[in-house]
């Protein structure tokens, strides 16, 4: 099914009898079962404005257009979505309301926020056919419960959001990229806390064991930013880093991290596990495979043995573990019994005939 | 504003209810002294009163728990309550109700610079969570105006934001977690240390549900480290217009300032009364906050002082040390004190598109003249949300109902020029019979649909943020 319109959409849905796979432009869908259906066919920007910061899109719409059209205002999304094909091996297009729907947010989150902190509003079609509006265009409204939140990563399973206002951000003049080399993953942590707890704004912290890189990021003005390197670089003296002030470097640098680049085309399950920074050493010495840190830690994506089950290898450690690439199930962190009990309520009043991506998040 | 009728039924066992409360709780934390219930009949929406049942001062989670648990078995609705300072109503009781203030839960209990979070509980007032962590050169973000007497409970049942919510975002842009306990004294966690949730994102839908999913009683907050310095420019212009297109202008240019404030005349005059701050003669003022290091300050203020030049400013006015800089903030910082002290006023929170903004002004004006009733302006520009205040006089029979009236047109506006209802100070009361200008029954019944997984009888602060007639169904059924 590849509905036109809203409208049309909400018939489909309303006639439906059996489980739907609904998804974007395919780029990162889990193998599920039931009838596909694409939301590509409702397509365009629907407002921009630079003045007001904000851009209001259709859930089809593809990602690069919108970034396209942001360009032209030298604005940008801030949370930098990642482009999951690479690490899935997946085709498509990635669209806007697949990422809202994943709530994907790349390096820049530990600075700027996730996805959702960037979603004004949502338009959706939930589980009964019934068009849903809330929140609104605008950057701050507290009317009424945030559904927009509940919608942002609910992956398809609430609803199928056809539009979505974004606050979006000016895109900075300069970007530079502080290199530490030799860190082991604690002594990593520590500068990366170090960085994030100084007052020079840094936008991504993130360290690679394969090359044995530590990498902070700073972005503004040209002055600004070199000022800010030069701090940082000082703060860390002892290790001799050096800066990496080459704008296309540093695009690309960020990018593979963004992209988890060093597990492209590697076999083995993929996990996404959020943690507390501090807790990334222990995360790394429970786990026997290929890892990189994004988010001063708090982030740990670990290329691990197919089938490992990593949950259980990090229990008693906070946080949340998904399994991006693999075939086991759960795919989500199971949730404590009244956590799940509120999640499967909202599930059952949202896709009262559990016809929508069924069995995904519970 | 109507109330709904009370449960004659619970208050008619108000002795046994309070005898519950007192078996699980502290001694002196229930309070149901007609006297002393006094104080809390109302908010800081002064307009509306009503002594609750009684009121509860629990001091820990388990507490709340033992709370809700009576209350849920027993029937009885509870209205919780941070430090009272809703500007809606949203602390507002009813005859029936148990209020249940988090006012003696105000320890902090883990401050964390490494992985940059503090929790606390939720009685801590706003300001006194930056004061916890200021030594360290960290400070909470969100800083609604009320921040000395808010509590982060309120903030987060609110989503509250403050001026300079621009760069670093509302409440729930920097809330990490709770500790919430259900209506029927069931305790869960919500996020915690670590970032974004790892199923559905209930703690985005708790922030800003106004009391009525759960009541938080600890909170996990993100804590920034200060910047090294921040500096205020003034400037003055011919016209609301004219600073409209500013604003609108610096945005553009790929400046984010941490605040951007506007004051129109009425607020002007009123300010410089009040407060002396030596203000020009102007039609409209901005007020614009960069940080950095003094360099990087100087970089972002000649560029912003370069887009304010090419719009004929009346007066640009720079700070040069600190004392300038407060006198700069001293007029905004008192406008709320200013208004109060040459009347009664309210003061309004909608939002709106910022292309819209001298449109609104003008037909602002408009209604005004009306209505005869004065209005001042004060708001954060750079992100629309906007502060009219509407001046009138309490004591003159009929003014009030006029001021509300008013005070709907303006809200009705925001909303037809693509704005919402209230930027940051809630529903609660006030707007509740305005919900409907902004969602249709479909989207309304969508998030009364949350309250039926979370409080199934509707028990949590029922009467707000819904249309009565909307809710009164599930409020009975629940009776």
């Amino acid at each position: 099914m590849r509905p036109q319109t809203e409208d049309e959409l909400a018939g489909m849905i309303a006639q439906a009898r059996a489980p739907l796979r609904v998804q974007g432009g395919g780029t990162r869908s889990p193998a599920l079962a039931g009838e596909p259906l694409e939301t590509s066919g409702l397509t365009g920007i629907v407002l921009y404005e630079p003045g007001a910061l904000t851009l209001v899109a259709k859930a089809g719409t593809p990602l690069h257009e919108v970034e396209a059209a942001l360009e032209t205002g030298g604005q940008r999304l801030p949370f930098e979505p990642m482009d999951a094909r690479g690490l899935l091996g997946t085709q498509g297009t990635p669209t806007v309301g697949g990422m809202a729907a994943a709530n994907v947010s790349g390096p820049r989150r530990i600075q700027a926020g996730a996805c959702r902190d960037y979603m004004l509003g949502v338009r959706f079609v939930d589980g009964a056919g019934r068009v849903i509006r809330n929140g609104g265009r605008v950057m701050k409204n507290v009317t009424g419960y945030d559904l927009v939140k509940l919608m942002a990563g609910s992956f398809g399973t609430l609803g199928v959001l056809t539009e979505i206002a974004f606050k979006v951000l000016p895109k900075p003049a300069a970007q530079m990229t502080v290199v530490i080399e030799g860190l082991d993953v604690a002594a990593a942590v520590a500068a990366m806390s170090q960085a994030l707890g100084s007052p020079f704004d840094v936008s991504g912290a993130a360290h690679l064991p394969a090359v044995g890189q530590t990498l902070v990021r700073v972005e503004g003005f040209a002055d600004s930013v070199a000022y800010r390197a030069h701090q940082l670089r000082a703060m860390f003296a002892a290790h001799a880093p050096h800066i990496e002030d080459d704008d296309l470097a540093v695009e690309t640098m960020w990018r593979g991290i963004r992209d988890v680049a060093p597990f492209h085309g590697r076999d083995g399950d993929v996990w996404r596990i959020s943690c507390k920074p501090s807790d990334a050493p222990d995360v790394a010495a429970r786990l026997d495979g290929a890892l990189m840190f994004d988010w001063g830690g708090g982030l740990v994506w670990a290329c691990l043995p197919t089938g490992f089950d990593a949950r259980a290898a990090l229990s008693g450690i906070g946080g949340h573990a998904t399994l991006v690439r693999g075939t086991a199930r759960p795919v989500f962190h199971p949730q404590p019994a009244p956590v799940a009990a509120l999640s499967a309520g909202l599930r059952a009043r949202f896709d009262p005939k559990g016809i929508l991506n069924p069995g995904l998040m519970s | 504003m109507q109330m709904p009728e009370p449960n004659l039924g619970v208050i008619s066992r108000k002795a046994d209810i309070v005898a519950a409360l007192r078996r699980v709780l502290p001694d002196g934390a229930v309070i149901d002294d007609v006297a002393e219930t006094r104080a809390y009949e109302c908010d800081a929406l002064v307009a509306y009163r009503c002594p609750p049942l009684c009121a509860v001062l629990p001091t820990s989670t388990q507490d709340v728990a033992a709370v809700l648990t009576i209350c849920h078995k027993m029937g009885v609705p509870v209205v919780p309550r941070g430090s009272g300072t809703s500007l809606a109503g949203g602390a507002l009781p009813t005859a029936d109700c148990v209020i249940l203030g988090v006012a003696r839960m105000n320890a902090v209990l883990e401050t964390d610079y490494d992985n940059r979070f503090i929790r606390v509980q939720t009685g801590r007032t706003n300001l006194s969570v930056t004061g916890a962590v200021q030594e360290h050169d960290f400070f909470y973000a969100p800083d609604p105006s009320s921040q000395l007497a808010c509590a982060i409970a309120g903030n987060i049942a609110m989503n509250s934001g403050g001026a300079h919510c621009l760069k670093y975002g509302v409440t729930t842009n920097n809330l990490l977690g709770v500790t919430m306990v259900l209506m029927d004294g069931t305790v869960v966690e919500l996020g915690g240390a670590h970032l974004d949730a790892g199923g559905l994102d209930l703690l985005g839908v708790v922030c800003g549900s106004e009391g009525q999913l759960g009541v938080v009683t600890e909170a996990t907050l993100r804590i920034l480290r200060k910047p090294e310095g921040a500096r205020p420019v003034l400037m003055a212009f011919e016209s609301n217009e004219i600073a409209g297109e500013c604003v609108s202008d610096i945005i553009k240019a790929g400046v984010l300032p941490v605040a951007i404030e506007f004051m129109d005349r009425p607020c002007i005059v009123a300010c410089e009364a009040f407060a002396k701050a030596g203000y020009p003669d102007c039609e409209a003022l901005l007020i614009v906050e960069v940080e950095g290091s003094d360099a990087e300050i100087d970089e972002q203020l000649a560029l912003i002082l370069d887009i304010a030049r090419r719009h004929n400013p009346v007066e640009l006015r720079e700070a040069k040390d600190a004392d300038e800089a407060g006198r700069i903030w001293l007029g905004r910082k008192s406008a709320f004190g200013a208004m109060g002290q040459i009347n009664d006023y309210m003061c309004l929170d909608g939002t709106i598109p910022v292309s819209e903004l001298p449109r609104v002004l003008r037909r602002i004006g408009e209604l005004s003249r009306e209505f005869g009733l004065d209005v001042a302006n004060v708001f954060h520009a750079g992100d629309g949300n906007m502060h009219p205040l509407i001046l009138f006089n309490a004591n003159q029979e009929g003014q009030l109902e006029l001021c509300e009236r008013l005070g709907a047109e303006i809200l009705k506006l925001c909303v037809e020029v693509g704005g919402c209802l209230t930027g940051e100070h809630g529903v609660g009361i006030e707007k509740r019979d305005l919900m409907s200008v902004q969602y249709r029954p479909e989207d309304l019944e969508s998030q009364m649909a949350v309250k039926d997984v979370f409080d199934p009888e509707w028990l949590l602060n029922p009467a707000k943020v819904f249309p009565l007639d909307a809710s009164q169904a599930r409020r009975i059924a629940a009776e």
